[in-house]
Formats: C-alpha cells, sequence, structure tokens
C-alpha cells in the first residue's frame, strides 16, 4: 500500500519505520528537513520537504496514487485542514487525522473525519494502567514505560498534553 | 445582528469597529493577551481573549445565537476550524472565511463555508488590472449567483473592433454593463459601436467569459 505521512514527529516517524517493516510503500513529509533525522539512517522511504497543506506539495509527494494519509503534525488545525484536502480534492481511500483537543476531535469525527485523540486515548490508558489491578505478568504501567504495544492502542506520544499547550505548530 | 469574529488582526480589528458602528452587535476573539489589551481601550466589552478554534471559547461568547461568524486570521487552517466549529456544534446559519492561499478557496466551498473571501487574489486582480496591457480581469465574483464582474480592454486586433454590439451576437450568460471610453462612461446598447481601447465592464456566468474572450478577444480558450 501506498501510504503519505504528514509530520516527521515521533510518532510520524515511528509510524512511517513501522509501515516500511510491514512492507508498505512510504512517503513522508514535513516543513523541516531536519526533522527526517529521526528516521533513522536506514529509512527505506521517501521524504519530501514542504508545507502538506499546499497542493502542489502534496502532488509532489504523490498524494494522487496514496491509498492512505496520515496528519500527525503538532497542530490540530493543520492536521484537520490536510486530512480535508486529502479526502475532498484527492479523494484518498483512507484518511487518519491526529486531533489533540477532545472537543474537536468529537466534532470532526462527527463530520465524518475519521481521527484520533492522543489526549483522550493516552488518558484512558494511564486510568486503566492506575486503576487495574486484574492479575497479570506485567502491569500496563511497566507496558507503557517500555514502550511496549498496549492493547487496542498504540503508546501515544504526550499522553495528557492539554488542549492549549498544542496550538503550536510544527 | 450579533456577530463573532475570530481573530484579532488588522482585518478583524477594522471589521469589528465598523460593525459596531453600523449598530451591530459584536464580539471579537483574539488569542493573544497583549493584543486584546491594545484593542480593548478602542473595542471595550467587544473584544475577548479566547481561541476562536475551541468549542469552550465560542460556547462562553454564546456563538449559538450568533447570525454571522467571520473567521479572519491569517491561518487558512484556523478560519476553516472556525466556521466549521461553529456551523457543526453552533448551527451558526451564515460563515464568512477568509483565505490566504487561493488554492483553499475551492474545499473551503465543498465544506460549505458560505462566503470564501480570498484576498490574495483580490490583490492579485487589482495589480493585473492596472498593468498597461491586460486584456480580461476577473474583478469580483458573485458566489451566490453564479456570476462574475470582469473589465477587459479592446484591443486594436480585436475582431469585435468597430462593429456594433448587437452584431456581436453575445449571449445570454453575457451582460455588458458598462464602457468606458476616455473620460465617458456608456451604458452600451444594442447599437452601442464597440471602439479599440474601450474598457468594457460585463457580468458573466463561467461559459459567458468564454464567449466574450472569443469575440472579443479571439481567444478560443481560457488563458
Amino acid at each position: 500500500m501506498r501510504l503519505l505521512i504528514l509530520g516527521c514527529g515521533r510518532v510520524g516517524a515511528t509510524l512511517a519505520n513501522i509501515m516500511i517493516k510491514d512492507g508498505h510503500e512510504v512517503t513522508v513529509i514535513d516543513l523541516n528537513s531536519e526533522a527526517f533525522e529521526r528516521l533513522g539512517s536506514n529509512f527505506g522511504g521517501v521524504t519530501v520537504v514542504g508545507d502538506g497543506t499546499d497542493e502542489d506539495v502534496l502532488m509532489r509527494a504523490g498524494i494522487e496514487d496514496a491509498k492512505a494519509f496520515a496528519a500527525v503534525t503538532n497542530g490540530d488545525n493543520r492536521n484537520i485542514l490536510a486530512a480535508q484536502i486529502a479526502k475532498h480534492i484527492f479523494g484518498v481511500q483512507k484518511v487518519i487525522c491526529r486531533i489533540y483537543d477532545p472537543i474537536r476531535q468529537e466534532t470532526y469525527n462527527a463530520l465524518g473525519l475519521e481521527s484520533i485523540s492522543p489526549t483522550v486515548v493516552g488518558a484512558k490508558l494511564i486510568k486503566t494502567a492506575l486503576i487495574d489491578d486484574a492479575p497479570r505478568t506485567k502491569s500496563a504501567v511497566q507496558s507503557i514505560a517500555e514502550g511496549r504495544a498496549v492493547p487496542h492502542a498504540t503508546v501515544p506520544e504526550k499522553p495528557l498534553t492539554t488542549p492549549e499547550a498544542t496550538e503550536e505548530k510544527h | 445582528m450579533y456577530i463573532v469574529i475570530g481573530g484579532g488582526g488588522q482585518v478583524g480589528y477594522y471589521l469589528a469597529k465598523g460593525l459596531i458602528e453600523q449598530g451591530h452587535e459584536v464580539v471579537l476573539l483574539e488569542k493573544d493577551s497583549r493584543r486584546v489589551e491594545r484593542l480593548a481601550e478602542e473595542l471595550s466589552n467587544s473584544i475577548v481573549r479566547g481561541d476562536a478554534c475551541e468549542a469552550r471559547t465560542l460556547a462562553e461568547v454564546g456563538t449559538s445565537r450568533a447570525n454571522l461568524v467571520i473567521a479572519v486570521t491569517g491561518d487558512d487552517e484556523d478560519n476553516l476550524v472556525i466556521c466549521q466549529v461553529a456551523k457543526a456544534r453552533f448551527h451558526v446559519a451564515t460563515t464568512i472565511a477568509r483565505v490566504n492561499n487561493p488554492r483553499n478557496e475551492g474545499l473551503f466551498r465543498k465544506l460549505g463555508i458560505d462566503v470564501i473571501v480570498s484576498p490574495t487574489q483580490s490583490i492579485l486582480h487589482m495589480i493585473e488590472a492596472q498593468l498597461p496591457h491586460h486584456t480580461l480581469v476577473p474583478l469580483m465574483t458573485l458566489t451566490n449567483a453564479g456570476l462574475g464582474l470582469v473589465e477587459l480592454t479592446v484591443p486594436p486586433t480585436s475582431p469585435a473592433a468597430g462593429k456594433t454590439v448587437r452584431s456581436m451576437t453575445l449571449p445570454n450568460s453575457v451582460n455588458l454593463a458598462l464602457i468606458v471610453r476616455g473620460d465617458t462612461n456608456l451604458t452600451p446598447t444594442g447599437d452601442t459601436v464597440i471602439l479599440p481601447e474601450d474598457h468594457i465592464f460585463a457580468l458573466v456566468t463561467a461559459e459567458g467569459e468564454l464567449s466574450l474572450r472569443e469575440r472579443l478577444l479571439n481567444e478560443s480558450a481560457a488563458r
């Protein structure tokens, strides 16, 4: 599958490497070329420097042939704009958008834009880790601390970030 | 009318001031507290510190009873979110957004923003209209009517030069509104003769623009 990832922060870079390992074709877009250092020196995908809310940049990154698009920059609104361009202008089949602000995420889910709020997912995971005393070989807290995948969700980048603190653009 | 404006830059500030003078109830939302302090002297209660993209902020200023929400920040993504949240969560009847990147105009329209204002595009057209050898310049778009106001200068080589308006057999999608010839303004009739260097203002549909180009500029396709 051909996948476009917008934003090469920790989530974008980790996602890119996981998808490459699974045999997908990956292109990562970021405004800042230094961000691609997070991908590691052996990255097997393509990197594009540019503004991912600009149609020309998206075309340069091959959005017209992409089967999936993930918007994971640090800016909620940037992700929302880029994801809607991917969905409504280029007709990408699978579009996922990261939105920190839970209320905004709810609004856009209702509008039909598939989105994930790391704030909500992270808080729920931590809550489970804190109060779930069911016996298990390793506690959820340990799994999170070790950066392991937890069932039903991946370990979020900034679990308890408040919506206000996330307005900065990447 | 109750109007909520997002973004207290120059555009937001002068817009709020003008609307207040016209007697409207206005709230201007601005994120930056120093900017809010500065504008408060002039706008007093009509300026509120807060992020217009946040549903909570919009709820605090009573957006559900707003007749109109206008988003004029410098960032297209913020303007889009302000309008979409206003519509989806607060059922605001009319939203107006400023787009800075003209490429976003189509997307905003598709996503249901009611009125889209593109300053970049307008400035480009205004400059273009001042260039000596311009031919056809779109001056204004009347989105709801599906019409555009265009200006064109008749070149000496125009197939219409020296002919009457009637003999050009323009379709209904072209409405010649005004001819500016030197210092005089003419309201065109069927008998008006088109001369080189005439400035013609016309209301056209997209289709009409093509026939106008064809009949007056001898262009068969769009630029």
